[in-house]
């Protein structure tokens, strides 16, 4: 008979046999996952254990196979939020920093530009009037000068800035090209800031992604909330020292030019007048750690970059005895008296923080603050419990469904639905084993593509073994009739399984989360059963019938 | 002879043609009837493509539903929608409800302030009430996701199309269309009539009955295809016949583990994806119905041309002459 040759039979068993040590690591999940997490923690700390590390270690040998398969947030509980980046904020910045260089080169020239004053402008834009019509011509070339080439490799040749004259006003924007450059790195900044911020408390495996033009995708799981997360990236914590002008319990006190009126974060009621431009402020910093002060309270230690030592030595030499205030997102955390000059750049945050607190300050003043303001378009939160809910659903589901098409499978196709019965387990494993080695992710509409998967994978075996029946009636030996249902079922099994993963992909393309880890598994799960239906159950028989070489069979 | 269950006997003869007047106009009938409920009744769509707010509540007490909407009666949120969710999975303590609050006006997302003032409000109601799962979508990228949503049918209809006519000949393809139109028409129409919350996951679900009711299709065209050339001079008719005839016993058997499967998911899967698992499952009945009787019927009424004329390249006898 023509059977298959052995180096492809081989082939075909490896395949199954590596599906099957791919996909064992799960069956033992939770023991593996903490093994994982603390190798990676051990390496992150440089190869050394501690006790508890190596106990999780301990759990599962290193030399096994520990890929697993990622469970979404939806199965494992967690907070998902899209935001968008309001990269027009930096505009403004922008503007706002170039006023004081447009201002000083039109004075340069005031003898025949007059006048120069600032008019109020949409953000982005920055207007600006003279006095002498005559001059507008000198006044737009110095305010040209000022423009530089844009850097990206689609704005080559561009300026940074446009500038153009309407009557008295020279209005100055900056350049498409700019723009472009500017929110790509807006975007990749934010991205740095909130990945940051987000490693900063350790979760597992968060997802930071940018999406679209202006958009960042925040998926952390085993967080507690999508407020939570919120807090955490959106929180632009901005520490400042100021001089501290005086202090008051009248919250409509007036805080006189150039001060500021800013309330106590621990005393309610109280009222501090500050001076409105900072001694040193928080972009300064260097680092950031939570700590305890000298009376066991949660503190948070801070260093100083070079520049920002020196002020700060400076301003407590000279002012021993005077209270400053150190001031975080508009609020005095505490406003100390200066007991001498600290020299060194470092010095300690108190204030009445719990641990938490100071832990997340920390986080905040050492991850620096976003550039631009971050709204949040779509935020979920999934608690951990519905999660393991889902799963367990998902499972009895899955068991029962397998359990159901095992048996149906048996009652119609006798012996031969026991080999499809083999290759379904086989391509269960596969399309585990594929999952977790390539990181793919296991989300609750994935189960039941998985479910699915189990439902349609018998459908190519049936394909054959109905064609194996045909060919049977046409009185062909056993061997042939195998052969020829196999060979006469190709087209249809291959066009059939092209079709639906025609869907499968455009679901991937167009679907996101949950909808995407669908998608996968269908793929997945339409490969591997074409694989296990086409080779696996064909190697199976055609194995049985070398063996028994039976005169008739029955399908 | 050895026992085997048969879903369809070993020959069947059954005319599909029959009553093709009739099962044509039950299908443009339950189509109309579909886009009528869709017009009517409109669909219950999820926040996903509405925007809003969903909470999901969890307590050890009955929900009460009325004590809910009581409670939230003064927060001024506008559209609140509680309904209770039961599910055979759950405990005898377990109970389970959705609140579902609309879009505030002129908020991108919904705070967590008025997320906070919800939950604290129905912790007055039951203290041991628990919060499993809280979403909020936009109304911003809920017009994107609707947008995506639709390109994403049209565009694996779309590309279906393209493969079918590659592979068979151009009226195959608009027959196969067809009969997925028709399914995701009625499957639609089923979620207007009960009003089943429509969200992303029922799109993936229409795109999967895409996948599924083209494979079925695609069973019965490959094998008229090899008919045609086996029986030439026998009307497409009956040649069609055949090959349904022929396919029927795959078509019920793989219709039967899906479903077999399906329901098992139905039943056990839990609350959560229910809505999903139900329109697939929906769909799959009604995908095997349209690929015996609409794509098939509509092949009939086009009309293929059987002249010998050189095939394109899928052709018919690719696979088949092998034993000649």
């Amino acid at each position: 008979m023509n059977a298959m040759p052995l180096w492809k039979r081989v082939i075909i068993l490896a395949i199954c046999a590596w599906g099957i040590v791919a996909a064992a690591p799960n069956l033992n999940y939770a023991n593996i996952e903490r093994h994982n997490d603390a190798r990676a923690a051990v390496e992150a700390a440089g190869g050394t254990a501690t006790p508890d590390q190596q106990a999780d270690l301990d759990l599962w040998p290193n030399f096994l196979p520990s890929s697993l398969v990622n469970l979404g947030l939806d199965l494992r509980g967690g907070a998902h939020l899209l935001a968008e980046v309001q990269v027009a904020d930096v505009y403004k910045a922008r503007m706002d920093a170039l006023w004081p260089d447009v201002r000083d080169a039109l004075r340069d020239q005031r003898d025949a530009v007059g006048n120069v004053r600032r008019l109020p402008s949409p953000d982005g834009t920055l207007r600006v009037a003279i006095s002498e019509p005559g001059g507008m011509a000198a006044a737009l070339e110095a305010v040209r000068a000022l423009a530089t080439p844009v850097v990206s490799l689609t704005g080559v040749g561009q300026n940074d800035i446009d500038v153009s004259a309407e009557g008295l006003e020279i209005v100055i924007q900056l350049s498409q090209a700019e723009r472009t450059a500017t929110d790509d790195r807006t975007i990749q900044q934010s991205l740095e800031i909130v990945r940051r911020r987000v490693d900063e408390v350790g979760t597992r495996e968060p997802t930071i992604q940018r999406q679209g033009a202006d958009r960042i995708l925040i998926q952390v799981p085993g967080i507690g909330s999508a407020a939570e997360l919120k807090a955490l990236i959106g929180t632009t914590a901005k520490l400042t020292f100021n001089p501290v002008v005086g202090r008051t319990t009248d919250a409509g006190a007036s805080p006189g030019a150039r001060n500021l009126l800013l309330p106590s974060m621990d005393e309610p009621g109280t009222f501090f007048i500050v001076e409105e431009s900072p001694v040193v402020t928080g972009e300064e910093l260097v680092d950031a750690q939570p700590a305890f002060d000298q009376n066991n309270r949660p503190a948070v230690n801070f260093r100083f970059n070079p520049q920002g030592a020196r002020k700060f030595g400076d301003y407590t030499a000279a002012n021993i005895g005077a209270p400053f205030a150190i001031v975080l997102d508009d609020e005095v955390i505490s406003a100390p008296t200066i007991q001498s000059h600290i020299a060194g750049g470092s010095g300690i945050i108190t204030g009445s923080f719990t641990v938490e607190e100071s832990t997340e300050l920390a986080v905040l003043l050492r991850a620096g603050a976003l550039p631009a303001e971050l709204t949040f378009l779509e935020e979920r939160t999934i608690g951990p419990e519905l999660g393991q809910d889902s799963i367990d659903a998902g499972q009895t589901a899955a068991l029962i469904a397998m359990g159901a098409v095992v048996f149906f499978m048996i009652a119609s196709y006798g012996l031969f639905g026991a080999f499809a019965t083999v290759a379904l387990g086989i391509n269960v494993a596969l399309l585990f084993g594929a999952l977790s080695t390539i990181g793919g992710t296991l989300t609750l509409p994935g189960i039941a593509g998985i479910v699915l998967t189990i439902g349609m994978a018998v459908d190519a075996n049936v394909l054959v073994f109905e064609r194996i029946r045909e060919e049977l009636r046409n009185a062909k030996n056993p061997a042939r009739a195998v052969q020829l249902g196999y060979e006469k079922a190709l087209s249809a099994i291959i066009d059939a399984n092209i079709t639906t993963f025609i869907t499968a992909t455009v679901l991937f393309a167009v679907g996101s989360g949950p909808v995407r880890g669908f998608a996968i598994t269908l793929g997945i799960g339409i490969i591997t059963s074409v694989f296990t239906a086409l080779f696996v159950t064909r190697v199976l028989v055609e194995m049985w019938i070398g063996w028994r070489r039976p005169k008739t069979i029955i399908v | 002879m050895a026992f085997r269950l048969r879903l369809a006997p070993e020959h069947t003869n059954i005319n599909f043609f029959a009553y093709q007047r009739l099962t044509l106009a039950i299908s443009a009938l339950m189509m109309a009837a579909s886009v009528a409920l869709w017009a009517v009744m409109g669909l219950n769509f999820g926040i996903d493509f509405q925007g809003g707010t969903t909470i999901r509540t969890e307590s050890n007490q009955p929900v009460d539903v009325a004590a809910y909407r009581t409670a939230m009666a003064g927060l001024e949120l506008g559209d609140v929608a509680i309904t209770e969710v039961f599910d055979p999975s759950f405990d005898d303590d377990q109970f389970v409800a959705q609140v579902r609050i609309a879009a505030q006006d002129g908020s991108e997302a919904v705070t967590p302030e008025t997320i906070q003032i919800v939950e604290e409000a129905l912790k007055t109601v039951d203290p041991s009430i628990t919060f499993p799962s809280v979403e909020s979508v936009g109304p911003k990228v809920s017009g994107e996701l609707i947008l995506s949503a639709i390109l994403a049918v049209l565009g694996a209809s779309g590309a279906i199309l393209v493969y079918i006519w590659l592979r068979f000949e151009w009226q195959y393809a608009v027959g196969a269309v067809a009969a997925l139109v028709h399914d995701i028409i009625i499957t639609i129409g089923v979620f207007a009539l009960f009003q089943i919350k429509f969200d992303l996951a029922i799109v993936a679900a229409l795109l999967t009955i895409l996948g599924y009711s083209i494979n079925d299709t695609v069973v019965i065209f490959d094998r008229l295809r090899e008919n045609m050339i086996k029986f030439k001079t026998m009307p497409l008719r009956d040649v069609m016949n055949l090959s349904a005839n022929e396919t029927l016993s795959r078509t019920l058997m793989t219709t039967g583990t899906t479903l077999i499967a399906l329901i098992a998911m139905l039943i056990f899967g839990g609350d959560v994806i229910r809505g999903f698992v139900f329109a697939i499952t929906f769909g799959i009945v009604i995908g095997t119905y349209s690929s015996v009787y609409v794509a098939k019927n509509l092949v009939l009424l086009i009309g293929l041309d059987r002249s010998d004329k050189p095939k394109k390249n899928g052709t018919p006898d690719e696979y088949a002459n092998i034993d000649a």
